[in-house]
């Protein structure tokens, strides 16, 4: 077979990732993005964790204490931070969509608030959890 | 081909029929926004649900999920989550997945979302509903 000589026209390029000095603009960005597969995961948990519960205590008690042993407190740690950024981050993208905040200077404001927002509730809801007999 | 139009990402037919980029794509993108505004409320009332249940036991916990507005809005939560997580991670795949995998990801995506969600909402169901 002959390769048939096609004309090649030059596409745009973009430079790669490693290119670019990380702003907060594109670290929120893929964070959104990786958060939410963590959330995944999270959410693969919530239905064993169901399960387990409908299928009786005998198989609620291991899922139960697999998720209150240290390891599983610090993975539902991160999990909880995850939560937050990925929900703070999704309603900042929200509003977004209604074409407003796209100033850089708001970007910036939204950015950091939602980082804030973050750490806030993160801890909030596990002082809130340990005040209730965690 | 006009030498003025070299850089022009679409194709003269593309020109010609005066079609963009996307198409269906949007339905994708909408249904990812209304399932983003439903689980804005069901996931903080779960997460503030189960912090409340902090050290709780099992008895204590299969109670508040017997009751309607808990099963209710658990199934609501599992079904938007699920809804959200398989149009999310889609776009992942199909964003870094060039190959003839993409279309193996997207489907396996697809059905263990499916498959996920309905056994978390027969899990409630059975929990709700037994006696």
């Amino acid at each position: 077979m002959m390769p048939s000589p096609t004309i090649t026209r030059p596409r745009p390029l973009s430079p790669n990732i490693q290119i670019y000095r990380p702003q907060l603009t594109s670290v929120l960005s893929i964070l959104n993005r990786i958060t939410g597969i963590i959330l995944s995961g999270c959410a693969v948990v919530l239905v064993v964790w169901l399960v387990a519960a409908a299928w009786g205590p005998h198989a609620y008690a291991p899922v139960q204490a697999a998720i209150a042993s240290w390891i599983g407190r610090i993975v539902l740690f991160g999990a909880t931070f995850a939560f937050f950024l990925h929900l703070c981050g999704g309603i900042r993208h929200l509003v977004w969509d209604t074409v407003h905040g796209f100033e850089l200077r708001s970007i910036y404001i939204s950015g950091w608030s939602i980082v804030a927002a973050s750490v806030v509730l993160t801890v909030a809801a596990w002082v809130v959890s340990a005040l209730m007999g965690g | 081909m006009d030498p003025r139009n070299m850089r022009d990402m679409r194709t003269p037919l593309a020109r010609a029929m005066g079609l963009g980029s996307a198409k269906e794509g949007v339905g994708a993108w909408w249904a990812e926004r209304v399932s983003a505004v439903a689980l804005v409320p069901l996931a903080l009332w779960f997460a503030a649900s189960i912090i409340a249940h902090t050290g709780s036991d099992y008895a204590t916990f299969i109670v508040w999920l017997r009751t309607p507005l808990a099963a209710i809005l658990m199934i609501l939560l599992l079904i938007a989550l699920f809804y959200h997580t398989a149009l999310g991670l889609q776009v992942v795949i199909e964003d870094y997945v060039h190959s003839t995998t993409k279309f193996a990801a997207v489907i396996a995506v697809r059905l263990g979302c499916c498959a996920l969600a309905t056994a978390g909402v027969v899990a409630i169901l059975r929990i709700a509903l037994s006696g």
